[in-house]
Formats: structure tokens, C-alpha cells, sequence
């Protein structure tokens, strides 16, 4: 028989547990577009794959 | 025995109750002050970068929250309109408020730093320090002035929103703190008068404890007289204008008249009509806050499309 415990700790658990989860998310998804905006500010992008490629051609 | 709440010992506490700990209701004035600062400032910031901005300094001002809430838990036990907070209802163990202060504290800083520049987080992070150790820790137990003092921990938030913005300091900054810094003592000691015995029970100095209510009543008007040159020199400055002025001119008469009517009073008024106008003058200083930087930000908006400013 399976053993089912329903007390108000568990709903308190979950409620943490789902609310930790989220801020994690969070966290992630303003880091990644944080990432993007920076990136984008740096100008255009393209220069880097000139300067290493031209790199490369040297060596 | 079938309670796993006596079982595990402890409460454990809901992702609300360590909301609870970071005081929302003064989020909301640091979120809103630090908006206008970085909204006010003369140099554009990328939308997304200026909304974690925002977060990171409410974050900070959560975590300075907690480490208040965990420094005092003794007095908050004591006093009835603390006694619900998270920690002295047994809600969050002490413990837990000082780790999720510390560790809020750092992430706020540190992804300030990266996110916009390293004078934003400096001053986010001497905030933190302000008001949970200068404040909480020192001022507070020890001297009437905690409030005149740490009252400057409040007014940062819209210098570290300027920052994020422009990464310096301006006059204009600069005159944002004094108007909250100016602010904070006749909002705060409005409240004494009509939470008198909640201070007096914990023990903290307050001025209508430690030197009377008829000297905090001559201290409230003397700081409001002291504080409209501040209020109305900022409408003179490049973030000012007519609208501001307007604004400013009506909310300081409007203060003012509230100051001059809590002076005029004398305990046995104010026990007649149960703290009526202490509690009147108490609501119009939020008022009085938010019109002033509500007014700095419709200056700024119409500045953004050719009007405003003089």
C-alpha cells in the first residue's frame, strides 16, 4: 500500500522548493540576455572574426 | 507521534516569509527613488541594463533588509508592530536572515559591477554597510540621532541609480540624497509621536524618549523649515524645471503647514483626537516624497520630447 503524507510542511516545501526553481530561472535568463546586450554593445561583432582570421594567417 | 513540524523541530519557512525579510514596503520607495535617479540622469541606458540595475539595487536594499531584521530580532520582539516579522514569529531562525543577507548582499554588488560599473556598486555596497552596520548595529541603540544619521542610507538609492546611469556623481545626485536625507527625520519622528511606547519598551533611543515630545515637535519643524531650500534648489538644477517647481512650491507649503501644526500641539491635544494630525503630517511626507521625485520624472519625460526644464 502506497504511503501518502499530506501535512502542511510538505505544501510549505513545494512552495519553497517552486520559488527557489524560479529565481534560479531568473537568475539564468537575465544572465544570458545581459550576455546578448553586452555583446551587442561592443560594436560590430564581425571585427573579431577579421582580427582572428588574419591571426591565423600569420601563424 | 504524527506532526513532522514537531518531528523536524523547526518551522520551515515559505519562499514568503524570506520575501517578508527583505521589507517590500521599503523596496518599493528604493525602487522608485533609484528609477527616477537613473531616468533623470542626461546619459541613456540600454533599457535591459537599467532594469537589472533596478534589481540589483532592490536585491541590496532586501539584503541590508535582512541583516536588520536578524540584528534586531531582539527589539522586534518587543515592539507590536514588529512582532510579526518573520524572525521574532518563529517564521525564519535567525541563521537563515544573516545567510540570505550576506549572500544577497554579495550577488547584488557583484552583478551590479559587471552589469553596469564598479562607482554603482561601490556605492550599492556602501549602502549595505551603512544601514546594516553605521545604522542597525551602531546608531540605532545608541543615540537619538540613529534616525537624522541613518536616514542616509535611504537617500543613496537614487545616487547609485544616477551612477548606473552616467557612472559618476553630480550636483544633481547629489541634491536627490539631501532631499531624503533631509526628509527621513520629520517622517520618522512623526511616527514616534504616535508609536510612542513601541520604542520606549525596546529600548531605543528615540528622541521623544530620550529628550521629550515637545523637543521632537521643535526638531520636526526645525529639519522641514531646513529641508524646503533643498527640495526647491533641485528645481534650478539641469534635472528641474516649472513643473517641478510647481510641485515642489505645494508640497513643501502643504509639509510645512503639517510641521508648523505639530509644533503648535502639545500631548494633550494630540491624546484628545487620538494623534490625528501627527498621523495626518506622518502620511503626507510620503506624499511629499513620491510628488517630488514623481514630479523630477515627468520633467525628465517631457525633456525627452523638446518641453520641460527652463
Amino acid at each position: 500500500m502506497a504511503i501518502k503524507v499530506e501535512h502542511e510542511l510538505h505544501k510549505r516545501r513545494l512552495d519553497r522548493n517552486v520559488g527557489v526553481g524560479l529565481l534560479l530561472i531568473g537568475f539564468v535568463v537575465i544572465v544570458l540576455i545581459l550576455t546578448v546586450v553586452k555583446v551587442q554593445g561592443l560594436g560590430d561583432i564581425r571585427e573579431m572574426e577579421r582580427f582572428r582570421s588574419r591571426r591565423t594567417s600569420r601563424s | 507521534m504524527t506532526d513532522v513540524t514537531q518531528q523536524t523541530g523547526t518551522y520551515e519557512a515559505r519562499m514568503g516569509d524570506y520575501f517578508a525579510l527583505m521589507k517590500p514596503r521599503v523596496m518599493q520607495l528604493v525602487v522608485f527613488t533609484a528609477l527616477v535617479g537613473l531616468l533623470v540622469a542626461p546619459v541613456p541606458v540600454h533599457p535591459f541594463i537599467g532594469f537589472v540595475g533596478i534589481l540589483c539595487i532592490a536585491v541590496g536594499a532586501g539584503a541590508s533588509g535582512a541583516l536588520n531584521m536578524w540584528w534586531d530580532a531582539d527589539i522586534d520582539a518587543v515592539m507590536k508592530r514588529t512582532q510579526s516579522r518573520p524572525i521574532p514569529s518563529g517564521r525564519v531562525q535567525p541563521g537563515e536572515a544573516l545567510g540570505i543577507g550576506l549572500a544577497l548582499s554579495g550577488f547584488s554588488v557583484i552583478l551590479l559591477a559587471l552589469a553596469t560599473n564598479l562607482l554603482a556598486a561601490g556605492l550599492l555596497a556602501f549602502t549595505i554597510f551603512f544601514y546594516a552596520v553605521i545604522y542597525s548595529m551602531w546608531l540605532k541603540r545608541s543615540t537619538p540621532q540613529n534616525i537624522v544619521i541613518g536616514g542616509a542610507a535611504g537617500a543613496f538609492p537614487p545616487m547609485v541609480g544616477w551612477a548606473v546611469a552616467t557612472g559618476g556623481i553630480a550636483p544633481e545626485s547629489v541634491l536627490m540624497f539631501a532631499l531624503i536625507f533631509m526628509w527621513t527625520p520629520p517622517h520618522f519622528w512623526a511616527l514616534a509621536l504616535f508609536v510612542k511606547s513601541d520604542y520606549g519598551n525596546a529600548d531605543v533611543p528615540m528622541l521623544t524618549e530620550t529628550h521629550g515630545r515637545r523637543v521632537t515637535r521643535n526638531h520636526i519643524l526645525g529639519y522641514t523649515i531646513a529641508l524646503v531650500p533643498v527640495a526647491l534648489g533641485i528645481a534650478f538644477t539641469s534635472i528641474g524645471g516649472p513643473v517641478y517647481l510647481a510641485v515642489a512650491l505645494l508640497l513643501n507649503g502643504w509639509f510645512l503647514k503639517g510641521a508648523v501644526d505639530i509644533w503648535r500641539r502639545d500631548d494633550a491635544d494630540s491624546e484628545a483626537d487620538q494623534h490625528a494630525v501627527e498621523k495626518r503630517v506622518f502620511k503626507i511626507s510620503l506624499y511629499y516624497l513620491f510628488g517630488h521625485f514623481g514630479a523630477l520624472l515627468v520633467e525628465a519625460v517631457l525633456r525627452t520630447n523638446g518641453l520641460g526644464g527652463w
